[in-house]
């Protein structure tokens, strides 16, 4: 509760002060303490003490894994701005807004981690999309930028619409919003499998919706037109903290369901759920990775990675067991600190094509290491927190026997993402060029992208560095 | 403590090279390093017992940080020892741009081999696999060859593709152990059916059989040898590759018996195959780095066809030639390096005579040359003798098709001596002069060593007894 409404206070605190504050450069100091403030009450949250005492009628629930995620997305979030703070003051004149509207989303993750009935879910997702729609269409006078915003803002609505549906269908089938409760036996005499039928129609358009956000294919379309669109920075937020928060509302989903019906994970509703989530995986995957192949800029490359990496953060959603959900958060972390990093060295350089990126180690070499640090753990390599996601996500498949099929077909892929991982560090490290950044880049940001380089490796080598604190 | 050592004093060291950018101060910082870790693996050798080093590192996964130095290990690690100042001795008046780079990465890449042979955790061993690609992956697109980043992205991927499916293989295991650990022991301790066990087998043998390489996964092997800084392929061809048969025998043939025997008859086949295939390959060659990585892809093959005859004279013999190949390998590599140093070439068409020139390069090559052929008082023939001893006991039919390879041998290896220093001299060899001390010193430690093995082999095969006891009570 504590990170939901001080994220929301937040926002408004920093609208008010575009009022107050003259100087541009102030913003992301305050947007960093303001940060910082809202990780320190959602820890306090964890450790049990509330700052609200208010009751939502079971409405919003909170629980460890919800807790944990906040951590890890406002963690990430204040990385992102003290990373790429200079860069959001040059997308426009409205800097402050950003700013709020940053805020905002993440007042729209914290529901997302902890909300107990569909209504909350709605609610979530919108608050979450709506900031995010103006972000895209930030830098207002690039056709882009706006083509993106509008893209993203029509697609958007439409998923909408099917959640709706989606939701309308369930309440129908079980009279309530809460996500615990299944179709009972009968409720006007009528047999079950009606109930059932209305249930397993609402999920699927669930699932679709819902596979939008994530971008999961097919359907996907919208989001390399938009990441490659919208302006770097946000392209940056909106693809590592915004994805990683879908996730969590996805599998909270379907844990839920899965928990409430009592039977084999697989089977709830008589529909194969597994099955379904295979099929989107696999299409995931084929789509994101072999796209991200034969892209020419690294910004258009990231957007295919970011589908790729999708694909496997559904393991979760396809074995739903322990090991999982644990995998879930660990992925999130590590895909959105990897992602962070690269975004904050892409937005810096002038070109963003691959050959811009020739000879960044002799220019820039703190900058090529680092990327390449970032690069590998998206490639899954051992020593970084990427190894660790990937390998709790296919163990928690390999956990549910009798589908190393998908698992061999994960460790394929990820044998393809590897190619358009090191195509930037073969022109970083391999290929001769002159590979110019925009303007000289500070010691503070070089120092900031070192230490989310050590993270990654310290997770890399220590994942229960990051995970004791699910436990603790 | 030693096996803690072994890792750590590479890794660390090779981190500190990062920062050194003085190039004599690197190289001299590199070869002191290297002469510590030999020392270290030379105490470890020493010693009589099992050395073990267990810490806690993922309680969540049932993961320790445990390593073991039996017997094998012990071999293997003084072959990583002795190479390192080998190779470092050799090359310390090449010049290597941005050279702090090259010696930390190489240093690195001990540190990965090391932990390779040392792990006794499939968790901790499959970061140390992948630990010691990801150096030799910088090493060789860095400096090497025209066509070097293609070729070396193709060896990446290749080897990446088979690590990947062995994790697919620990995993699978992984699940089936009754407290899911990663431990040597629980691996070991698993009752696996004959479908699972055929099954799992080659998700790990995939993987082993591209690092080592043999038929028909050896495609990547002739291109990267050729293609990368000579001496980066050294240590890719003398201690890598080891990695793949040190890998067989730790992993496979204790864990899946069953296919083993099942499967042995066609691995041996493929390797056999590939035997004959590489050595007429290698004559035809008329470069010195492909027509090496051609003989060594057929030595490779006779070690794999004896690990898989599951005999124990051959067992031994394959301990014996995993180092004894290492070195000689070595020894041909630093003559092929100085030769193209000095000439700037390594075809030889465009050499010869330069024995006249070079006399102590050709005595001292021409004993590698008769090392490769496996000749009598050479350390290869103890190896290669066991070998074909133990092949023979398991099919003869296969042990005379495999001899075939060592007249071939000696057909390319003796063609290589003549074209490259005898005949007459050319417009390019006219030049020549003799190589450098460092290069001599590097080559008469080796040369040594060749025949002292050559004539008393006890040592190591005592030393890797154990290991070879252990492995087929496992089998049997």
């Amino acid at each position: 509760m504590n990170a939901i409404i001080t994220s929301a206070v937040c926002g408004v605190i920093m609208m008010f002060s575009s009022v107050f504050v003259e100087n541009k450069k102030t913003y992301r100091h305050i947007a960093a303490v303001l940060l910082l403030l809202l990780l320190a009450v959602n820890v306090a949250d964890t450790y049990g003490i509330r700052l609200f005492h208010i009751d939502t009628k079971g409405m919003l629930l909170f629980d460890r894994f919800g807790y944990f995620f906040n951590s890890i997305a406002i963690a990430s979030t204040l990385i992102y701005v003290v990373l790429t703070g200079r860069d959001i003051e040059k997308v426009g004149t409205y800097t402050a807004e950003y700013f709020v509207l940053i805020f905002f989303v993440l007042c729209g993750v914290t529901i997302l981690s902890s909300y107990n009935t569909l209504l909350m879910l709605f609610l979530g997702i919108e608050i979450l999309s709506i900031p995010l729609y103006i972000l895209t269409g930030a830098d207002k006078r690039n056709l882009k930028s706006n083509e993106a915003a509008l893209k993203y803002f029509l697609m958007g609505s439409f998923s909408t619409g099917i959640m709706l549906m989606g939701i309308t269908l369930i309440y129908g089938a079980t009279g309530t919003f809460d996500i615990y409760v299944t179709p009972k036996e009968t409720i006007t005499g009528q047999p079950a499998i009606v109930y059932s039928l209305l249930e397993s129609a609402g999920l699927i358009l669930m699932m679709i919706s819902i596979g939008f956000k994530v971008s999961a294919a097919p359907f996907h379309f919208w989001t390399p037109d938009v990441y490659d669109g919208s302006p770097g920075v946000f392209t940056s937020f909106m693809a590592t903290i915004v994805k990683a928060a879908g996730f969590i509302a996805f599998i909270k989903l379907f844990d839920a369901r899965a928990d409430a019906s009592g039977v084999e994970a697989n089977a709830f509703t008589g529909v194969d759920w597994k099955m379904l989530f295979a099929i989107l995986i696999v299409s995931t995957l084929l789509i994101g990775n072999i796209t991200a192949v034969f892209q020419q800029s690294v910004k258009r490359m990231m957007a295919y990675s970011s589908i790729a990496q999708a694909g496997f953060m559904l393991f979760a959603l396809f074995s739903l067991n322990d090991v999982a959900k644990e995998g879930l958060l660990l992925y999130a972390a590590a895909y959105s600190l990897a992602s962070i990093g690269i975004f904050a060295i892409m937005v810096k350089m002038k070109d963003h094509t691959f050959e811009g990126y020739n000879g960044l180690s002799k220019t820039q070499p703190v900058l090529a290491a680092t990327n390449t640090i970032f690069l590998l753990s998206l490639a899954g390599i051992p020593l970084t927190a990427g190894f660790f996601a990937k390998y709790y996500m296919l163990a928690s498949v390999m956990k549910t026997s009798g589908y190393l099929w998908l698992v061999i077909v994960g460790v394929v892929f990820a044998a393809v993402s590897v190619y358009y991982y090191f195509r930037v560090i073969q022109a970083m490290y391999f290929k001769d060029g002159e590979a110019t950044i925009t303007e000289e880049v500070s010691k503070g940001f070089k120092v900031g992208i070192i230490v989310l380089a050590g993270l990654i490796i310290l997770f890399g080598i220590l994942p229960q560095s990051l995970l004791q604190w699910f436990y603790f | 403590m030693i096996p803690l050592l072994l890792i750590v004093v590479p890794l660390v060291t090779g981190l500190i090279s990062f920062f050194i950018k003085d190039d004599k101060t690197v190289k001299g910082w590199a070869l002191i390093s290297s002469v510590v870790t030999f020392a270290i693996a030379l105490a470890g050798a020493a010693s009589h017992d099992k050395l073990l080093f267990d810490t806690t590192w993922l309680p969540l996964l049932g993961s320790r940080f445990s390593l073991q130095l039996d017997g094998m290990a012990k071999m293997l690690t003084l072959l990583t020892g002795v190479s390192f100042p080998l190779v470092f001795a050799s090359i310390s008046s090449n010049n290597y741009p941005r050279s702090f780079n090259f010696y930390a990465l190489m240093l690195l890449m001990q540190a990965g081999l090391m932990g390779v042979f040392l792990s006794a955790d499939v968790l901790l061993f499959y970061f140390f696999w992948e630990l010691a690609l990801i150096p030799a992956y910088f090493l060789c697109s860095q400096w090497g060859g025209e066509k070097r980043i293609q070729v070396t992205f193709k060896f990446f991927i290749y080897t990446f593709i088979g690590s990947l499916l062995m994790l697919v293989g620990i995993l699978y295991l992984y699940y089936k152990t009754p407290e899911h650990s990663f431990a040597i022991k629980d691996f070991y301790a698993l009752k696996l059916t004959a479908k699972e066990q055929g099954f799992a087998f080659w998700l790990f043998f995939i993987a082993f059989a591209i690092k080592m390489p043999i038929f028909p996964f050896h495609t990547w092997q002739p291109d990267t040898y050729e293609q990368s800084s000579t001496a980066v392929t050294m240590i890719l061809s003398g201690v890598m590759v080891k990695m793949g048969l040190y890998a067989v025998i730790r992993w496979i043939l204790p864990i899946f018996p069953t296919a083993v025997e099942k499967f042995s008859h066609l691995i041996i086949l493929l390797s056999v195959i590939g035997m004959l295939y590489a050595s007429l390959i290698a004559i035809r060659q008329n470069d010195i780095k492909r027509m090496i990585a051609y003989s060594s892809i057929a030595h490779i093959g006779l070690m794999s066809a004896a690990i898989f005859a599951n005999q124990q004279v051959g067992l031994q013999g394959v301990m014996v030639q995993m180092f004894n190949h290492g070195v000689n390998v070595i020894g041909l590599w630093i003559v092929t390096d100085a030769i193209e140093q000095q000439l700037g070439t390594r075809k030889f068409s465009e050499l010869g005579g330069l024995a006249q020139k070079a006399q102590g390069l050709a005595i001292l090559f021409v004993v590698m040359a008769l090392a490769n052929v496996a000749l009598p008082l050479t350390n290869a023939f103890i190896g290669e003798f066991l070998m074909f001893n133990g092949l023979f006991r398991y099919n003869i039919w296969m042990a005379v098709i495999a001899l075939i390879s060592i007249i071939l041998a000696a057909v390319y290896t003796l063609n290589a001596v003549q074209k490259i220093f005898y005949g007459e001299t050319n417009e390019l060899t006219e030049r020549a002069y003799d190589s450098g001390s460092n290069v001599k010193l590097s080559l008469v430690v080796i040369t040594i060593v060749v025949i002292i093995l050559g004539v008393y082999p006890e040592p190591i095969l005592r030393l890797t007894n154990d290991t070879v006891n252990a492995v087929l009570a496992t089998i049997k």
